[in-house]
């Protein structure tokens, strides 16, 4: 009965784990959610046109290319979304949209797209984009507004709608009206480096701090980082290495000199640290592969972000940070290639050769 | 020790690993049932590794169930036994599971006969010298009978005279579906522990170490049942976890060594054989015989009648698929466990010493569905699954250039014994172990051509 019976063949194993890719990525996006919520809920509809703004475009912008190059469709990998929410949380909530949608394009076309898409990536594409418009944009890129404004949920600030190629709408006059008490309109990271106020670390926890969209909710970032490392799907080791990193060099400082220099919590908690640390720098594609490896780089970074912010000429240093650690990746990674089986016994077994005058 | 195991509770090994759903409850509680004779058996002169055997017996002759038919051809080689009394019908070309057809003795089987084994005269193991037992192992036609289907012989003297004090036992079995060494360590538990002290014997190692996955306490508690005090055999549960039962692993968790790269266990004073193997030592040297049958776990998603099987050799898989009841659709038959085992192109193909077991699956099962390729993003889950501890990510990517003698240069690609664990986690979908074994036997022609 089954003498002539045609069989499939397949090469072994024929087992296979079912958490692929596209279920990863799915499970970031689904991590970064509640931070986009958080964000919506304290800097109001410009927050969420920011991050609609950003995700259409850089999607736009990944088909564009995929089917340019041949690739088909690779939106169903939900990488790109990522790269457009983080993008997002990385700008000032009332960032000019067009001004995204370039940071967007930039982000995917040139961080992403140009390498080859998914896995091919050198950097964080979503850095690359605030990079860009870091660097092209350096007013619009440092206007903040407050947060728990009254009636953001009614009203965009007003540079959100700049028109392309113009110059954003001042908020000095709006901001004003809004006539919110202690509003400085700098971050918490600038009034510790340039006028050395350190700002509760309670508040910066809970958001009632001027700063980019996705800085503000350390605790939800936390616990997206948690789930996704308890679910395997972010490598431990890298925001460990991050946080280690950046207390290692801001806590002897503090200890020095506790006015000049701000506490490791403060470190941990303020500016884009968090974020960073547990979505951006773990991005696989961008990091080293190895255990060791991991933790080097984590660390590089930490130590790198605090650096920059205490002794460089920004207030925040985790965006080039990052970069940097992704441009020293492949060199980490094969400085820390994985120490096969049967080294150990090599070594061993040469000790025990040469103990016994080398027998046999 | 060092201070991590103290919170293990069982040996394993030190990097890697993965833990697949093993469905072995399927098959784990059936006892060990004899199968009817198929009316044809048939059996490869190269079932082993090493040199094919050499006929002796000519078409039309009539065979005895035990008479041997095959000679040894060489030191690394064994001879084969009739499987069943019947007529050589042909000595001819026969598709293997390996894929191209090689020569085969063809046994028509007397479906009349009693099938008594007549062949064989008892022998008092106790009187036999070290020499004389590795010479009966190989007039039995011993082979590793966990897969490797390595001569069991010539494993027995190590090259270069390299002393062995310890006898590693590996009941592991750590493939999903296979039970069939559960049950023999089970239900032929004093033909193995016969077997290991005649194996000590043969050796000269002063010890034995069982090594059994701590899913199968039943059988580490049949074992040490019959252990005495003080016994130079012991039995250890280890961790549960693929794949524990690879040689290198299994040395790594019951002694905390590595088998040096390139190395062999004898290198460490170590010898190491799987239990069902030592079960056939046991039970064929006393009476004289060779290996003409072996136990087979026939399991999968495609049998509605799964269990563990003792099976003539020869036997063409076809017949047991009948005999298992396989569903009429099943199109996937794989030789051996689903992480390393082959599928076999032909169902005429028959079962040799090296086949444990029998995985169908039958059309529409999950786990044989076509996913989709994504490039690898570098999520390291290979290196962290990868026992042999390489980068398969990094492997991968050369692979996917071609360039695989870098591989083998600077990532250690021949450490890599294809258990599978890189690409059973890969969430790219990334076929790993099968780039791996194209880039080995591509390597393997390209050294033969230099030579």
């Amino acid at each position: 009965m089954f003498s002539n019976k045609p069989v499939e063949i397949r090469t072994a194993p024929h087992l296979k784990r079912p958490q692929t890719v596209d279920v990863i990525m799915r499970n970031v996006v689904y991590a970064l959610l509640p931070i986009v919520a958080f964000s919506v809920y304290q800097f109001g509809i410009s927050a969420l046109a920011l991050v609609l703004t950003t995700t259409a475009v850089a999607m736009a912008t990944e088909q564009l290319f995929s089917s340019l190059s041949g690739r088909g469709n690779t939106l169903k990998d939900w990488s790109v979304v990522i790269t457009g929410i983080l993008l997002a949380l990385t700008l000032p909530p009332g960032f000019p949209l067009w001004m995204a949608a370039v940071a967007a394009f930039v982000a995917v076309a040139l961080g992403k797209s140009l390498f080859g898409g998914l896995g091919f990536n050198v950097m964080n594409p979503a850095l690359i984009g605030r990079a860009f418009v870091q660097a092209a944009f350096p007013v619009a890129i440092t206007t903040w507004t407050p947060a728990f404004a009254p009636g953001r949920f009614s009203e965009f600030i007003p540079s959100t709608f700049t028109l392309p190629f113009m110059q954003p709408v001042p908020v000095d006059a709006w901001i004003e009206a809004l006539n919110i008490d202690g509003f400085t309109g700098a971050t918490p990271l600038a009034l510790q480096k340039f006028q050395h106020i350190n700002i509760d670390t309670f508040h910066l926890m809970f958001g009632n701090i001027e700063g980019s969209a996705g800085e503000a909710s350390s605790l939800l970032i936390l616990a997206g980082g948690l789930y996704l490392a308890a679910r395997r799907m972010l490598d431990w080791r890298i925001p460990f290495g991050v946080l280690a990193g950046a207390a290692l060099v801001a806590t002897p400082l503090w200890l020095v000199d506790d006015h000049l220099f701000p506490s490791p919590f403060f470190v941990w908690f303020s500016g884009g640290l968090m974020l960073g640390a547990w979505f951006m720098a773990s991005d696989m594609v961008a990091s080293p592969v190895t255990a060791r490896g991991a933790l080097i780089y984590g660390g590089l970074i930490g130590v790198l972000t605090v650096v920059i912010r205490l002794f460089g000429g920004l207030p925040e240093g985790v965006m080039y940070a990052i970069l940097l650690a992704n441009a020293a990746s492949p060199l980490i990674a094969s400085w820390t290639q994985p120490r096969v089986y049967g080294e150990q016994g090599r070594e061993r077994s040469a000790t025990r050769a040469g103990s016994t005058g080398g027998a046999s | 020790m060092n201070l991590l195991n103290l919170f293990r509770a069982d040996g394993t090994f030190s990097h890697g690993g993965i833990h697949p759903v093993d469905h072995k409850e399927q098959t784990a509680g059936k006892a060990i049932r004899r199968l009817p004779f198929a009316p044809r058996v048939v059996v490869p002169l190269s079932q082993h590794k090493g040199a094919p055997a050499r006929p002796i017996v000519h078409v039309g002759q009539e065979v005895v169930r035990g008479e041997p038919i095959a000679e040894a051809d060489g030191h690394v080689s064994v001879p084969m036994h009739a499987p069943a009394t019947g007529r050589v019908s042909a000595i001819e070309l026969w598709p293997t599971a390996e894929g191209p057809k090689s020569p085969a003795i063809v046994i028509d089987v007397y479906q009349a006969s009693s099938q008594e084994v007549l062949f064989g005269d008892e022998v008092d193991v106790d009187s036999l010298t070290r020499k004389d037992i590795v010479q009966a192992v190989k007039d039995a036609g011993l082979v590793g009978l966990g897969g490797a289907a390595f001569p069991s012989h010539v494993k027995m003297q190590p090259p270069g005279n390299l002393p062995i004090h310890t006898l590693l036992v590996n009941g592991c079995e750590c493939e999903p579906y296979l039970t069939c060494d559960h049950r023999v360590m089970l239900e032929q538990t004093d033909a193995l522990l016969r077997g290991v002290r005649l194996m000590m014997r043969a050796t000269g190692a002063v010890q034995a170490l069982i090594g059994v996955e701590d899913n199968k306490m039943d059988a580490v508690g049949a074992i040490s049942d019959r252990l005495a005090e003080g016994d130079m055999v012991s039995v250890h549960a280890v961790q549960a976890r693929y794949p524990q039962g690879a040689e290198k692993m299994l040395v790594e968790a019951l002694l905390d060594r590595q088998i040096p790269e390139g190395g062999l266990p004898a290198d460490l004073g170590v010898v190491v054989y799987n239990v069902g193997t030592l079960a056939q030592i046991g039970e064929l040297l006393p009476r004289g015989r060779g290996l003409i049958e072996r136990v087979i776990t026939v399991s999968g998603p495609g049998v509605r009648k799964p269990g563990n099987y003792l099976v003539p050799l020869g036997t063409p898989v076809s017949f047991l698929l009948e005999q298992a009841q396989a569903d009429e659709t099943a199109n996937e038959v794989i030789l051996g466990g689903p992480m390393m085992g082959m599928t076999v192109a032909s169902l005429d193909v028959p079962i040799t010493k090296g086949v444990s077991g029998i995985v169908v699956y039958a059309q529409g099962d999950a786990d044989q569905s076509r996913r989709q390729v994504y490039p690898c993003i570098k999520c390291s889950r290979c290196v962290e699954a990868c026992p042999m501890h390489l980068n398969p990510s990094m492997l991968g990517q050369l692979a996917r250039k071609r360039d695989y003698a870098t591989m083998a240069a600077d990532y250690h690609l021949d450490q890599c014994f294809e258990c599978g664990c890189c690409a059973y986690v890969c969430p790219s979908n990334i076929p790993l172990t099968q780039y791996f074994r194209i880039a080995k036997a591509i390597n393997r022609e390209q050294t033969a051509l230099a030579g």
